[in-house]
């Protein structure tokens, strides 16, 4: 058996709006292996957040199961789930909304480790926090610094630091470099993944820019108003998409280099609204080869190849 | 070798802009040049802070005063001398003979007002015509950008942020500007709905003629959309040359760096090679060359003077004063 630490099943969440219900995840199972990272990628509203909230319990799931270490944590009380974050993290998108302003680097690297009443001696905690700056690479005398006088690349850096600092096992990343420039980009990618590699950590990777993923997660899921619709090894992902959407949104990156030009597939219109979609595939009205069938059946999720997940009709002939 | 002689919409010649703060200095754009001939496209990329906004609106003559001052340079826009004309010329210029496209489509655009109104607004303003034909012709420009004319009558708020892009490329296009500057028009966007607007601007820039600035800090777009390149660091050109010259013999370590940087999806998993360090305070500039700090071909005749342009072929030219070595070669170019 692979060592799985994460089984997600049949994970729903709903929103009750005055329109109606808003389908924001419906339906998504994925297992994930220890070490391992998921790249989950989809355009805003697709619900890729709500998925990594909903799997946090950060916001309360409608309905299915999410199994971390063997046990089911829907089913946990409050304050088995308070212990139980120490092992799930998040590291949000904004850094600059993320960081108390009136905290300083030292206070907010620290305070999970106060509130987890893990190191209750202050001494022995600025000790801790001053290591794991040294892990992030922020410099000493930025300990007493306020998040205002950082640049966003730093600031992502005290995120990390402050996810670190339970030592939890699994981090959920909401977007962590889209909001930096590209060169500090780089810098905060390569960090992640030695800290993945010296710390076996496993990541859930949540973007909407399929480059970025592609340079490190081990398998990446794509997602289309609520639902997983394809799912395979990122090799194989970026080599052989099948679904549609996937494909059109590979060819709409724009690739910085002039010899490699990939033929592109224009979509047309836009997502169309998450509130009480209508039955078929939820693609169908983009989709150039949508069929009757696909208008009236929502497709299944079904293995093409190993490991390789997609939900559209045209797959099965 | 930057012979003066070709026909041009826009010639920015040594612009220096500094915002005055309390603060202290902020050196946004420190002797920049643009040349740029009628119907081409021009990127100009670099990262936040490096002058790009700053430098767009500064043709447009709106870089805000206080703090912001031109300290020096000139700004030629289609024969005329932008830094000297009266505020009442600068109106009718704005929006008419150059036009400008925002980053996020939502703060561009009046929330009180029906989007159709607000093309024939800038209509009516340019052009001596009545309403009605004001309002016939926003009604075309929405069909230009792909909106269906019957939704004249709705308000931003019920539109998409794809399909606000688009009414503000309507309303930026509406005039027929011979210069469109987009700054970052499609950041805010989705992939599938960038590529979207990117090829109706791509289109319309065809059908229309307009010479265009594409402010981005995505070289991936500029690959895309771009005749020319202009890679911008701390207020400066650091390189310029046609798409060729800077993606195929990119000569400075700053370009070289941002390719290094970029996730690419068609090399898979090498491991980035970002630049280290950070872009240098603008109140503080470094003496030398701006990017010497971060620099890993970097002497310490680059830390004493900052370099001169140097042109290395008709259309292509670099600041690095490592080039003044006959056989210097950065990586890239060995490869």
């Amino acid at each position: 058996m692979s060592d799985t630490i994460l089984e997600v099943k049949h994970l729903k969440k709903y929103f009750n709006t005055p329109k109606g219900t808003l389908h924001a995840v419906d339906d998504v199972s994925f297992t994930l292996e220890r070490g391992k990272t998921l790249g989950i990628v989809g355009e805003s509203g697709c619900g890729k957040s709500t998925t990594g909230r909903a799997i946090l319990r950060l916001i309360e799931p409608t309905a299915g199961e999410v199994i971390f270490n063997g046990e089911d944590i829907t089913k946990k009380n409050k304050e088995q789930m308070r212990l139980l974050r120490r092992e799930m993290q998040l590291i949000f998108q904004d850094p600059y909304a993320s960081l108390d302003p009136r905290k300083t680097v030292s206070e907010i690297i620290g305070e999970p480790l106060k509130l987890q009443k893990l190191i209750p001696d202050a001494k022995k905690r600025a000790e801790r926090v001053h290591e794991l700056m040294e892990v992030v690479g922020l410099a000493d005398r930025l300990i007493n610094t306020y998040p205002h006088e950082l640049d966003g690349g730093r600031r992502q850096r005290i995120g990390i630091a402050r996810a670190l600092a339970m030592e939890p096992k699994l981090i959920i990343c909401d977007e962590p470099v889209s909001a930096l420039d590209v060169s500090i980009q780089a810098q905060i990618l390569n960090l992640m993944q030695d800290l993945q590699e010296q710390m076996g950590l496993t990541y859930i990777f949540i973007t909407h820019d399929l480059s970025v993923v592609n340079h490190f997660a081990n398998d990446i899921a794509v997602m289309y108003l609520g639902q997983l619709i394809e799912k395979a090894p990122s090799v194989t992902l970026f080599d052989n998409p099948v679904h549609p959407y996937t494909k059109a949104l590979l060819s709409a990156i724009p690739v910085p280099s002039l010899r490699k030009k990939r033929q592109r597939v224009m979509l047309k219109g836009e997502i169309s609204s998450p509130i009480n979609p209508k039955p078929g595939c939820r693609f169908a009205v983009r989709c150039p080869y949508a069929t009757d069938r696909c208008r009236t059946e929502e497709p299944k999720l079904v293995e093409i190849e190993k490991d390789h997940f997609v939900a559209c009709h045209l797959t099965e002939k | 070798m930057a012979e003066n002689k070709k026909d041009l919409i826009l010639d920015i010649k040594d612009l220096v802009i500094h915002y005055e703060t309390d603060d202290g200095t902020v050196e946004a754009v420190n002797g920049l040049d643009i040349q740029l001939e009628y119907g081409k496209t021009l990127g100009l990329v670099g990262e936040t802070g490096s002058g790009k906004t700053t430098t767009a609106l500064s043709i447009l003559r709106l870089v805000p005063d206080p703090p912001g001052v031109i300290k020096n340079g000139s700004i030629t826009l289609d024969g005329k001398d932008i830094l000297n004309l009266p505020q009442k010329d600068l109106e009718s210029i704005r929006g008419n003979l150059v036009s400008m496209i925002f980053q996020d489509p939502m703060t561009s655009l009046n929330p009180v007002l029906t989007v159709g109104e607000q093309i024939a607004e800038v209509i009516g303003l340019h052009e001596n015509i009545s309403e009605k034909e004001a309002a016939d012709k926003a009604g075309q420009m929405l069909e230009v950008v792909g909106i269906p004319k019957e939704r004249y009558g709705e308000y931003p708020h019920q539109f998409s942020g794809g399909m606000k892009q688009r009414v503000v490329i309507a309303m930026a296009l509406a005039c027929n500007p011979k210069l469109l500057i987009a700054d970052e028009p499609t950041t805010a966007l989705d992939v599938t709905i960038q590529a979207q607007v990117l090829e109706t601007m791509k289109e319309l820039r065809e059908k229309f003629g307009s010479a265009m600035i594409m402010i981005t800090h995505d070289l991936g777009i500029i690959a895309e959309v771009c005749d020319e390149v202009s890679v911008v660091y701390a207020g400066q050109i650091v390189e310029h040359g046609t798409l060729e010259d800077v993606f195929e013999r990119t000569l400075h370590p700053y370009t070289e760096g941002l390719f290094g940087s970029l996730p690419n999806i068609e090399e898979r998993r090498h491991r980035l090679q970002p630049i280290p360090g950070l872009m240098p305070d603008p109140t503080d500039l470094p003496k030398g060359c701006c990017f010497a700090p971060r620099c890993k071909y970097c002497t310490e005749a680059c830390t004493k003077a900052r370099p001169e342009m140097k042109w290395v072929s008709d259309t292509h030219y670099v600041r690095c004063s490592r080039y003044d070595e006959p056989g210097f070669k950065i990586e890239r170019s060995v490869q």
